[in-house]
């Protein structure tokens, strides 16, 4: 302990002599260090943000979906949920409302025309329960009525960013915009989107499910999700078992099939994403790592580079009784002192970093999370013990007589 | 039993293919409190002889035993408790750490006998007193003339209280008079108790001391009283 206080003194003495040199030695670990916080407080923050939103969504609600491709097994086409698989579900005891989603492949990225302004948007045909699931709203102007779905009118609901895009800030309701080349009368304008996933993927221009289905039949390429609420005093989890069963039915399944619907409770959909986080946060880690390992290479360099240039300075330690073990501490301390410098300074580029990130992305909040603290000071550390090693091994094992020849 | 008891000191270099003895079955024993000047021509063997005597390097063969404890075969870790507790050395360019002031030059041994800072301080600072240079402290070795820089090295060498001070030429970096003040400053420690070998080959040093042992060829010089 006492040899490590006087470890520390060294380290301090030596690195404030090359500051310069110090300085630039610790970058490689500041920035290795920085993007690891940055990804780990970021992805932190999206978790929390996805909670969030799936508490949002509240406990009596599920979504019926073609399942996943990662839970099919084999090839063939996705199945996909029909008009006649809609009308069977809302026909299941216990099922309260079916909002639907119909979104058409062709249609991810439609253009949304207004004079010379154009975005694009996705095209999602949908009815007056599509706020309650969103849990977003109309700031502007009125949301897809009962009547706008039984008639197919043209009417559409934009999402905020594409009414500000085309220049429509405050004045859209009433216009009419081309959307993939047909037109459409504004009726509402939504509010702007708290949801992290919808942000991420661009938020919808929303018409009426009928509309979108005149659409879609000559195309072909329709995705159907429904939306279910449950009636209250049901169990969710039993409700599943049901749809699934009734699902299997309609489509023929065999019993050794796997299904090919998915419903999920709202707590499910923030899972596999959260799953989808993590993988991201593994990938980015990984490929931080090679930066520490670069950042690594550097100090090893640097702390060879001042053994070498030290050498006369560690036989006069030797000579006045410094040990083996105690020049190894004295050359691994002052490593470990850059690379924890480096890591200090890497934490807070991070958290800049990530609440930049952050600041684009209203719904993710960005805290200093203790966890990329410590992963800071415990990569850099290791990584100054690692590439430490070598130097000091070099300075330790260096004989007195030849250390105080050396010029 | 004197302080320093050599019998049959030999070391070999290997140069390439060639072995090249340094020093030859040397016999010789300091005694306590003597002032010794070991004397020879370059390349005689008597830096190689000063090496083996502070520990810095071990004997090919032959026995050494230093205030009656054999240390010729010890493993590195003892040879640096030995150097830190037995030997203080003074070497001709000074050895001091240039990047910390006087005081922290001369508190540097004490760092590996474990002493607290304050005690170092006040180990350190006695010791610059010793030498005449409690006004010097703060200053760094750039800061200082040849002389005082010697006068810190010797301070150092001091502040254990070993019980050999090994001078290596201390004076072929230093003017007369600098020269002059060192050689009194040995003299004076003498007189104080303190067991002095200076490693010289001018012969007016040599002079001051009470015995000289010359080193001819790696071998002592026939003629001369080794004990």
């Amino acid at each position: 302990m006492f040899t490590l206080v006087e470890s520390l003194r060294s380290a301090a003495e030596a690195i404030h002599a090359h500051a310069m040199r110090s300085f630039l030695t610790t970058i490689g670990i500041a920035i290795g260090v920085g993007s690891i916080v940055a990804v780990i407080t970021f992805m932190a923050g999206a978790g929390e943000a996805l909670k969030a939103e799936a508490a949002r969504l509240g406990g009596n609600s599920l979504t019926v979906a073609p399942a996943n491709s990662d839970r099919r097994s084999g090839g063939g086409p996705r199945r996909q949920l029909t008009r006649q698989d809609k009308a069977l579900i809302a026909s299941v005891d216990g099922v309260a409302s079916v909002t639907p989603s119909l979104a058409a492949a062709s249609l991810r990225y439609a253009g949304v025309r207004y004079g010379s302004a154009a975005v694009h948007a996705g095209l999602l045909g949908t009815t007056h329960g599509y706020p309650h699931f969103a849990n977003e709203f109309v700031a502007d102007g009125r949301f897809l009525s009962v009547a706008d779905d039984q008639r197919r009118r043209r009417v559409c609901v934009l999402p905020a960013r594409a009414a500000k895009a085309l220049g429509l800030d405050g004045r859209a309701v009433g216009r009419h915009v081309a959307i993939a080349g047909e037109w459409f009368r504004v009726v509402g304008v939504m509010e702007p989107t708290r949801s992290w996933l919808r942000s991420m993927a661009g938020a919808p221009v929303l018409i009426p499910y009928g509309t979108m289905r005149g659409i879609v039949e000559g195309r072909d390429d329709g995705e159907l999700e429904l939306a279910l609420t449950v009636a209250p005093g049901m169990d969710v989890e039993a409700m599943r078992e049901r749809l699934l069963d009734v699902l299997r039915r309609a489509h023929n399944q065999g019993p050794d099939e796997e299904d090919a619907f998915q419903v999920d409770l709202p707590e499910d959909l923030a899972e596999a994403t959260a799953r989808v986080t993590d993988v991201a946060t593994v990938v980015a880690v990984c490929i931080v790592g090679v930066s520490l390992l670069v950042g690594g290479i550097g100090i090893m360099n640097i702390m060879l580079v001042s053994v070498t240039e030290r050498t006369r300075e560690i036989g006069i330690l030797k000579a006045l009784g410094a040990t083996r073990r105690q020049i190894l501490l004295q050359f691994l301390t002052e490593a470990v002192a850059l690379s924890l410098l480096g890591g200090l300074a890497g934490m807070l580029l991070g958290y800049v970093a990530a609440a930049a990130c952050g600041a684009l992305l209203p719904a993710v909040n960005v805290g200093v999370s203790p966890l990329a603290a410590a992963a800071a000071v415990g990569f850099s550390s290791l990584v100054g013990v690692v590439f430490g090693v070598l130097p000091a091994t070099k300075a330790a094992e260096l004989q007195p007589i030849d250390a105080l020849r050396h010029e | 039993m004197a302080l320093i008891e050599m019998s049959g000191i030999s070391k070999t270099y290997r140069l390439g293919d060639h072995l090249v003895a340094a020093l030859r079955e040397v016999d010789l024993a300091i005694e306590a409190n003597e002032y010794v000047a070991i004397v020879g021509s370059s390349g005689s063997g008597k830096s190689t002889l000063m090496n083996i005597l502070g520990c810095l390097d071990r004997p090919s063969t032959g026995t050494y035993r230093l205030d009656g404890r054999d240390v010729a075969r010890l493993p590195q870790a003892q040879l640096a408790r030995i150097r830190n507790r037995e030997v203080g050395f003074v070497f001709q360019s000074f050895n001091l750490l240039a990047r910390r002031s006087a005081l922290r030059n001369v508190m540097q041994p004490l760092v590996y006998r474990g002493l607290p800072f304050g005690a170092r301080q006040a180990a350190a600072a006695d010791a610059l007193a010793r030498v005449g240079l409690e006004d010097r402290m703060a200053h760094r070795p750039s800061e200082l003339s040849g002389g005082q820089r010697q006068r810190v090295a010797i301070a150092r060498a001091l502040v254990t209280s070993p019980a050999i001070l090994l001078a290596d030429e201390p004076t072929g970096n230093l003017d007369a008079a600098a020269t002059g003040q060192v050689l009194a400053l040995f003299d004076e420690l003498h007189g104080q108790g303190q067991t002095v070998v200076v490693v010289t080959h001018e012969a007016d040093i040599a002079a001051r001391c009470q015995r000289s042992i010359e080193l001819v060829d790696g071998a002592v010089a026939a003629g001369q009283r080794t004990s």
